[in-house]
């Protein structure tokens, strides 16, 4: 079996956000980057497998610049065999990336394709359904356990309120809460046996795929900020404070 | 054209967010039909929502897997050109499937409505907002349903029923988890008491009693979930559940981005806290510094005492 994983290069999760000149995105250049949190669980996941004979391959996939070989660096050294680069213009959307991923499913033809749940830096969370759309694949999203026998799947999913547990056939995509597992440390001896192996590359024109936006952000702006609070001295306080809070909640409700 | 909005409910009536995306609806002034996929119950609910068209009702007993929603949601959308949904994990699974499927783009968690085709949505677990167009003739939309005004009831319109389902999917749902809890639902409650690692093994013991006397729900950091301490589902913040009640209780969590994220539209935020350097603090409205095991009893017992005396 062969599993494909797609990961995304974005700004570090522990590193501050800054809005660039223009206004209409955020400043990367000198940020720290990183291989999104969610995309790294999916490849650990995808790594598990293979480790335990359930799988046997392990593809990753980038897609954008050039500099996204870090992540792919990362990706060899957690234990992917094969590392794919797509290169892309910059600014993809989630429905354009879903249709490259399509067209890097028809050259591989994996039996699952393992993704984050979201990507930390737009949050959209739809990549992996979009894909299972395209392809005509079942999904199971925001996967939090997995298990492979018989060429099935059984994912239990993170739901409003709880947890439900799916069964379906392969080919398939499933998308990795961070609940998942916990990525492996990754040992030096590993990242420079990575920094040998080779990446391959492919060109976004090459694959034929619309690529055309379909939104555009129009301003980027930082949330209004609350304003101070105050400190007070103990639990009495507080609840007199609750309470006219909850005076003005149900005035408020009332109105 | 005319808006198609999905309906949410637990099986028996209809949930609070559903009021609310309809209120959202009005933000274009289009006709809107609420798709109700569930009882006979929900539906007539649902037909008395006020503000809408009609109810399209398919009835089943549980909800379809997203394979086989998203063909139904693009079969109804010949007919709409609007389809909007509240940011749950519902919708968060099955409309981006029936985006692709439409071969337009989705906007996820729009905090605000500003034009027909113009969104303000967080990015960076809500350290930035995104003022967003789209090109797209249908718009498939997920709002914040906490922050829109939601619908009352008005005298009932038609219910239009809609043919079963062929049973195409190849997915079975085989084991369905949902906790049930006395406590009011944590998307939509008004007062929610949240807590953090910090409380530890007495995660519950401390924190049940605070939201019991308050009427509130209870929440949890990833921290706390992840540590065991709290239930899955309790889970607030960037890969959780996003509230914004009236109050927010944080009780021992420090207030870590993707936590905030969750939680930092509520209307009046309390922390309580052992470290008074928290940044919980830079959102808190009211703050309280000290031992959590001694304060969190003692805010309880002056609530208690309070409503004695009132009652």
């Amino acid at each position: 079996m062969k599993i494909l994983v797609a990961i995304k290069r974005v700004l570090d999760a522990n590193v501050p956000v800054r809005i660039r000149a223009d206004g209409l995105d955020v400043e990367i250049s000198g940020a720290r980057m990183s291989i999104n949190p969610f995309d790294e669980v999916a490849l650990e996941e995808a790594v598990r497998l293979k480790e335990c004979g359930s799988a046997s391959e392990v593809l990753a996939v980038a897609l954008g610049a050039a500099v996204n070989q870090d992540i792919l660096r990362h990706a060899l050294a957690l234990g992917a065999d094969r590392a794919v680069q797509v290169e892309a213009p910059a600014g993809l959307q989630p429905l354009g990336v879903a249709k490259l991923l399509q067209a890097v499913v028809a050259r591989e033809q994996p039996d699952l394709v393992l993704i984050g749940k979201q990507a930390v830096d737009d949050d959209a969370g739809q990549e992996g359904q979009m894909l299972a759309a395209l392809l005509g694949w079942p999904q199971a999203t925001f996967v939090s356990a997995l298990q492979i026998e018989n060429q099935a799947l059984q994912a239990v999913r993170e739901v409003d309120g709880g947890t439900e547990t799916l069964a379906l056939p392969l080919p398939a995509v499933v998308t990795a809460d961070l609940r998942l597992n916990e990525p492996r440390f990754i040992k030096l001896p590993s990242l420079m046996l990575a920094r040998k192996k080779p990446i391959e590359a492919l060109s976004a024109d090459a694959l034929g795929v619309d690529l055309a936006p379909r939104l555009s952000v129009k301003a980027l702006s930082e949330p209004p900020a609350r304003g101070a609070g105050r400190l007070v001295a103990d639990a009495a306080e507080l609840v007199e404070c609750l309470q006219i809070e909850g005076r003005r909640l149900e005035i408020k409700e009332l109105s | 054209m005319s808006i198609l909005i999905l309906a949410e409910h637990d099986g028996q009536a209809l949930k609070p967010a559903t009021r609310r995306v309809v209120g959202a609806a009005s933000s274009w002034t289009l006709p809107a039909d609420v798709l109700v996929v569930g009882s006979q119950a929900v539906a007539r609910e649902a037909a008395q929502l006020a503000g809408i068209r009609q109810v399209l009702h398919l009835e089943c007993d549980a909800v379809p897997v997203a394979e086989e929603l998203a063909p139904l949601l693009v079969e109804l959308m010949h007919e709409h050109s609007v389809l909007l949904a509240a940011h749950s994990s519902l919708a968060r699974d099955v409309l981006p499937r029936a985006a692709a499927l439409l071969d337009v783009a989705m906007i996820g968690d729009a905090v605000r409505i500003t034009g027909p085709a113009s969104y303000v949505r967080p990015m960076y677990a809500g350290r930035l907002l995104a003022k967003v167009d789209s090109r797209d003739a249908i718009q498939v939309v997920t709002v914040r349903a906490p922050l829109f005004t939601p619908v009352g009831d008005a005298p009932a319109v038609p219910i239009q029923t809609l043919p079963a389902l062929t049973g195409s999917a190849t997915t079975r749902r085989i084991a369905a988890n949902q906790q049930v809890s006395e406590r009011p639902q944590l998307a939509s409650a008004r007062v929610v008491v949240s807590g953090g690692r910090a409380l530890g093994e007495q995660f519950d013991t401390l924190l049940a009693p605070l939201a019991e006397t308050l009427g509130a729900a209870l929440g949890a950091t990833r921290a706390a979930v992840d540590a065991g301490f709290a239930a899955n589902e309790l889970q607030v913040g960037q890969t959780g559940i996003v509230v914004a009640p009236g109050i927010y209780l944080a009780v021992g969590l420090s207030g870590a981005a993707q936590h905030l994220a969750g939680m930092s539209d509520s209307d009046v935020i309390v922390a309580i806290n052992q470290d008074p350097d928290a940044p919980i603090f830079k959102v808190a409205d009211y703050g309280l510094v000290g031992n959590l095991f001694e304060t969190v009893p003692a805010v309880t017992r002056a609530i208690r005492q309070l409503q004695e005396r009132q009652a």
